[in-house]
């Protein structure tokens, strides 16, 4: 993207200055994004802002973008309840990688292999991809197959296999490896007697870095953002992640209570709690990732989207 | 997707089965056995929507699935005779509509908006911010929602309080969240959308607009007689993609916004998925729940293939298969 649009500023020619805007509907135009801009953004500063804000200031004055006085006690109590929050920070995170991996590597197998003109079960393969686009099972078959014949209740794999896959995300592969991999290198690499796995890990991967890249962070995001698998089949709070922490956390504020530190009665606790301050800290515990890691990625998204908007 | 099989096809497929082929084949098997189990078996799963499920002693769910009594259309005759249904079908149907409508106007607009901006690198940093939303969860963007709109403490009725007014108890006054979820939809999904079809506009040929500009159309024009019909496919395709969805909803969005769609705000804010999801969680008959479910997705199936249908009419080049 970045390199387009430098393209295209050089061809900037004095017909195309003629042709912009007026000077003032730039203007006006600016103050709009900015104003959208603004309202994207500031959500995750006040919740920020919020978590920094003293239990005392927030009892007297509310939530509000000028607190009478801040305090890193919501960050000092996750800090001393470490044990939870690092669990769930380690469930998220495996889930995540795991999940990706075994994603991407079923995405881009399947992909590949329906990329191939020749392929007998090409057809086939094609067809089970494509009916789950159309019709599914819906929520409630999903979960009573997962839960009583797969036997996933209460498994770490119950919050990675289900979104591991997606008819989607094969169709942008195939549709990248049939655009961009000249047929000519694989005939090459099969009269020399290459096998396909060997003609896909050693050569048409190490091509594919963008498709990858693309892939890659969609199921990446899935993962980290889930709540919705943990909700429907973990109940052991041994396999809660982030986001099922925080999920559970609006529906009782003490559930990081559960089990309170040695030589503290459950009511000293909670009152010792900076309630209000700690939801939102954990909110942010799960944005800041995010919110550091995806510039930079954004570009992966629009190209994931635009290949798979050609027909395959 | 290409469905359609050649002549040429068919004459390899009576060739021989070669080693190639049997390496392929391998290759897609861990996906294909991923389909069949995640895809597939829950289609054959959706027999529980036509028994009444029991359990007997001694007997695994398979067990008990085939021994259960057969009730033909049974639960499905109780799902659509439910007083909620009627409710639900307005909800999930009425959003959708105006969410599918919004989705196309507002992002294109801004879109074609945000190109005419002088500066490219201004443009780029709005686009970044307004994209963020988009990476966020639905629980996350609920505890943001609720720093807005606690009753106690929540920015908005601080706001209203100092300016003289009653604090509002917004979790319970269903009057609001019509405008609420449509407000936070948009806010989720503006940027994404109008950076995806950015991408369309930028890769527009400019000496159309060059020749169109000599030629003396104003940017009005331009934007209707040039920008518009070349947007066309992509409007179409996300147009159909969305309409096959219609009778989905973002669970997300009218479970975690809404606190857990609380009794008060059901009228306004339940739709086919919150009622699905309230029921497997309750203790509602698990034949029940699953028509409700398979009701759902057959309605999705034949919109999906009727939008289709009428797409490829109009114009055979933008219709997805």
């Amino acid at each position: 993207m970045a390199a387009h649009a430098k393209q295209k500023e050089s061809f900037t020619t004095d017909s195309m200055k003629m042709n912009r805007i007026r000077p003032s509907t730039n203007a006006a135009f600016n103050v709009l994004f900015a104003v959208l801009a603004a309202i994207a953004i500031i959500p995750v500063i006040f919740v920020f802002i919020i978590s920094i804000s003293s239990e005392e200031s927030i009892r007297l004055a509310g939530y509000s973008f000028i607190p009478q006085s801040l305090s890193g006690s919501a960050y000092r109590f996750l800090w001393n309840e470490r044990g939870t929050i690092l669990g769930a920070l380690w469930i998220s995170v495996v889930v995540t990688v795991t999940g990706t991996v075994f994603g991407v590597a079923l995405t881009t197998m399947m992909g590949y292999v329906l990329s191939r003109p020749s392929f007998k079960l090409k057809n086939f393969y094609t067809w089970v991809i494509f009916i789950p686009m159309i019709f599914n099972g819906g929520m409630v078959a999903s979960y009573v197959v997962n839960a009583n014949i797969l036997g996933l209740k209460n498994s770490i794999l119950a919050l990675i296999l289900p979104l591991a896959v997606s008819s989607f995300n094969i169709i942008v592969c195939k549709t990248f490896f049939r655009s961009t991999i000249p047929d000519s290198i694989i005939e090459s690499a099969k009269i020399d007697g290459a096998s396909q796995m060997r003609i896909f890990t050693t050569i048409v991967l190490p091509i594919s870095t963008p498709v990858l890249a693309t892939i890659a962070l969609f199921l990446t995001f899935g993962y980290w953002n889930d709540w919705f698998q943990s909700s429907l089949y973990i109940s052991d709070a041994k396999l809660i992640s982030l986001q099922a922490l925080l999920n559970n956390m609006m529906k009782s504020l003490d559930y990081l209570a559960n089990n309170p530190s040695a030589g503290l009665s459950l009511q000293q606790y909670r009152n010792s709690m900076p309630s209000e301050s700690v939801r939102m800290a954990i909110a942010v515990v799960i944005v800041i990732p995010i919110a550091c890691v995806y510039p930079f990625f954004q570009r992966y998204f629009i190209s994931g989207l635009t290949i798979g908007a050609v027909k395959g | 997707m290409s469905a359609k099989a050649p002549s040429a096809a068919q004459k390899r497929r009576r060739s021989k089965w070669t080693r190639d082929d049997f390496e392929l084949s391998l290759l897609g098997l861990p996906a294909f056995i991923w389909f069949v189990l995640f895809s597939y078996l829950p289609m054959f799963g959706l027999v529980i929507a036509f028994k009444k499920y029991r359990i007997f002693p001694q007997q695994s769910f398979l067990g008990n699935l085939f021994l259960s009594d057969w009730v033909g259309f049974d639960n499905f005759k109780f799902f659509l005779k439910n007083n909620t249904f009627g409710m639900l079908l307005r909800n999930t149907l009425g959003y959708n509509i105006v969410f599918i409508v919004l989705n196309i106007v507002v992002p294109v607009g801004l879109a074609m908006m945000i190109n005419e901006l002088y500066s490219k690198r201004k443009s780029k940093v709005y686009q970044t911010a307004m994209f963020f939303p988009h990476f966020l969860s639905w629980v996350v963007v609920s505890y943001f929602v609720y720093a807005f709109l606690n009753p106690d403490k929540g920015l908005l009725n601080n706001i209203i309080q100092s300016l003289g007014g009653e604090r509002v108890m917004w979790y319970s006054e269903p009057k609001y969240w019509p405008f609420i979820l449509v407000f936070m939809n948009l806010w989720k999904g503006v940027g994404y959308n109008m950076v995806v079809y950015l991408a369309t506009i930028t890769g527009i040929d400019t000496s159309l607009y060059e020749a169109a500009m000599l030629d003396g159309a104003s940017k009005w024009q331009q934007a209707k007689y040039i920008t518009l019909p070349l947007m066309k496919t992509i409007l179409i395709t996300m147009f159909i993609l969305n309409v096959g969805r219609i009778f989905y909803s973002d669970f997300g969005l009218f479970w975690q916004v809404t606190q857990g769609l609380p009794n008060s705000l059901h009228k306004v804010a339940s739709t086919f998925d919150t009622f699905i999801y309230s029921a497997l969680q309750g203790s509602t008959p698990i034949g029940r729940t699953a028509a409700a479910s398979l009701f759902q997705s057959t309605c999705c199936c034949c919109t999906i293939l009727l939008a289709n249908f009428i797409v490829s009419k109009i114009d055979k080049e933008s219709a997805i298969f």
